[in-house]
């Protein structure tokens, strides 16, 4: 965990348009190590989004610099998957087509990755929906079944953007649950953007407070919760959760 | 009930339906089977009155012909062969430009969807030509390409092209642009953008926009066979009106109701069937 995966500099965005411009990010500085699990949180419309977008590299920062780092020198750059709010599957097309839609564009469908992905759909028991279209699926299976079509392409990194919220509590938290520890056993690379405190606390290692628009960062709170195993549920009941979700409500609500 | 109950004896016990549900689908199937017989009756009565008044004297059959009189014209004109081949050249032309209506429109939406710099400045000369009424092009297209079927297909496209640009463009937008962010977030172009995503997302407004220019081709054949045709229903017309052979007249536009009403369930079954598949 000690290898620093990622350094965001000194970045600063505006979007514009006829009206005016508005700046979203302001000097906005972080690194991120290898393994890191890291939550954005922040007023909401405060440009966390934008971070990803960034990162992800649909928008360029006007200023400052974004500088990924490798294993080994002269290694390709670390992939990046991006999780977005919604599932996004498409009707049109079956999951397990759903599921290949990166690499088929890419042109990565090769029969290793394909097996890859059979075993993805395994191990997160989606290989009996395979041929299903993703209507006929629960929430959180449509969820699970995003999550594969990210991991497909296998990233080093990936972005979370409030990819829960699209779910009612209880599947919620299963989900969360469930991908975190999906993503905690691949030992992948994480940034997770939420207004969900709760579940800022319980899965990240670190917490990034953004200030509103536009953002700067305003407060770094390393989280480290005494628990006896790492089921998420019980990071809720930790002694320490409380004290962290205090601290984290002080920050944002100042900003109001 | 209980006669329903005796078949039941091998069948497991979750196929049972409830007295209500029951009691439902029953209302339902007489409403639907009501308005099926309704539909009939309107048509029945139509065709009685119309016969009657025609009988009776109480209007002059000459003008308004009669179903009897619309009849025997329909089978001497099928037994002189003569009517298969106003059909068939219509029919032809019809699907011939809307065939061409399609595929030119799906082509030049792609073009505008890719380019926003060329819809902006495409937009003022679609909207013109989109309302101008078509029937005043006909002429100017008989000058320029003679009185072959050529120029009847192009009247056909030119009623139904430019809205069916227009409608396509606007399904093409309307694609969610999540889904298209998606696509970047994996990768994508532009060009798998527009097949992953736009295209397949706009089969539905696809269908529904043949569906209506289906008819418009129709529209645009028939004015086209109105002006320069030796051929056609659309000539039927106009030469049946210009000798007063009313009978040919109103048989010819009852044709013409029963090809709207085919060419119709035609792209509708394409649409059920694109339904079913997903």
């Amino acid at each position: 965990m000690e290898q620093t995966i990622l350094k965001f500099e000194n970045i600063s965005f505006s979007y514009h348009n006829l009206s005016g411009e508005t700046q979203a990010l302001n000097q906005v500085s972080f690194e991120v190590k290898k393994g890191e699990f890291l939550a954005i949180v922040g007023p909401s419309g405060c440009g966390k989004s934008t971070i990803l977008s960034l990162l992800a590299g649909l928008l360029t920062p006007e200023s400052g610099n974004i500088t990924f780092y490798t294993d080994e020198p002269g290694a390709p750059a670390p992939g990046i998957g991006y999780m977005l709010q919604h599932d996004h599957l498409f009707e049109w097309r079956d999951i397990y087509r759903n599921v290949t839609l990166g690499l088929e564009i890419q042109k990565k469908l090769t029969p290793e990755n394909k097996s890859k992905v059979e075993k993805m759909l395994e191990d997160y028991g989606l290989s009996s929906f395979a041929h299903k279209k993703p209507s006929e699926l629960s929430g959180g299976m449509k969820q699970r079944a995003a999550l594969i079509r990210t991991l497909a392409l296998e990233p080093e990194i990936l972005l979370l953007d409030e990819p829960f919220s699209a779910l009612d509590y209880l599947t919620r938290l299963l989900v969360s649950a469930d991908i975190c520890r999906i993503i905690r056993a691949s030992k992948k690379t994480a940034i997770l953007i939420t207004h969900d405190l709760s579940e800022a606390i319980s899965l990240a290692d670190r917490i990034l407070v953004l200030s509103s628009r536009p953002a700067t960062i305003r407060k770094e709170i390393p989280i480290h919760l005494s628990l006896p195993d790492n089921s998420l549920l019980a990071a809720r009941n930790a002694p320490e959760f409380k004290d962290y979700f205090n601290q984290l409500w002080e920050e944002l609500s100042d900003e109001k | 009930m209980k006669n329903k109950k005796l078949p039941a004896a091998g069948i497991p016990e979750t196929e049972k339906v409830s007295e209500a549900q029951l009691k439902f689908e029953q209302t339902e199937k007489k409403h639907q089977k009501l308005v099926k017989i309704c539909r009939l009756l309107v048509l029945l009565l139509f065709l009685g009155v119309w016969e009657a008044a025609a009988d009776l004297g109480l209007i002059d059959s000459f003008f308004f012909s009669s179903p009897s009189r619309v009849i025997l014209c329909f089978v001497d004109m099928l037994q002189t062969k003569s009517l298969f081949i106003h059909i068939g050249i219509t029919l032809f032309e019809t699907v011939v430009s809307f065939l061409l209506v399609i595929i030119i429109s799906i082509l030049a939406a792609t073009l505008l969807w890719y380019s926003r710099r060329l819809h902006e400045i495409a937009e003022p000369y679609l909207v013109v030509l989109n309302s101008l009424p078509k029937s005043a092009l006909a002429p100017l297209l008989i000058v320029w390409l003679g009185t072959g079927i050529d120029t009847i297909i192009v009247a056909g496209m030119s009623v139904a092209i430019f809205g069916a640009v227009i409608s396509l463009y606007t399904g093409f937008l309307q694609v969610d642009e999540e889904k298209i962010r998606l696509v970047k977030t994996l990768g994508g172009t532009k060009k798998d953008t527009f097949f992953k995503v736009v295209l397949p997302g706009s089969v539905p407004t696809i269908l529904s926009t043949m569906k209506v220019n289906i008819g418009l081709a129709l529209v645009g054949v028939i004015i086209g066979e109105f002006l320069s045709a030796r051929r056609g229903l659309g000539y039927l017309i106009i030469y049946s009106s210009q000798v007063f052979k009313l009978d040919i007249l109103i048989t010819s536009i009852l044709i013409l109701c029963v090809i709207a009403m085919g060419l119709y369930q035609l792209v509708q079954l394409a649409e059920r069937i694109y339904q079913k598949r997903l």
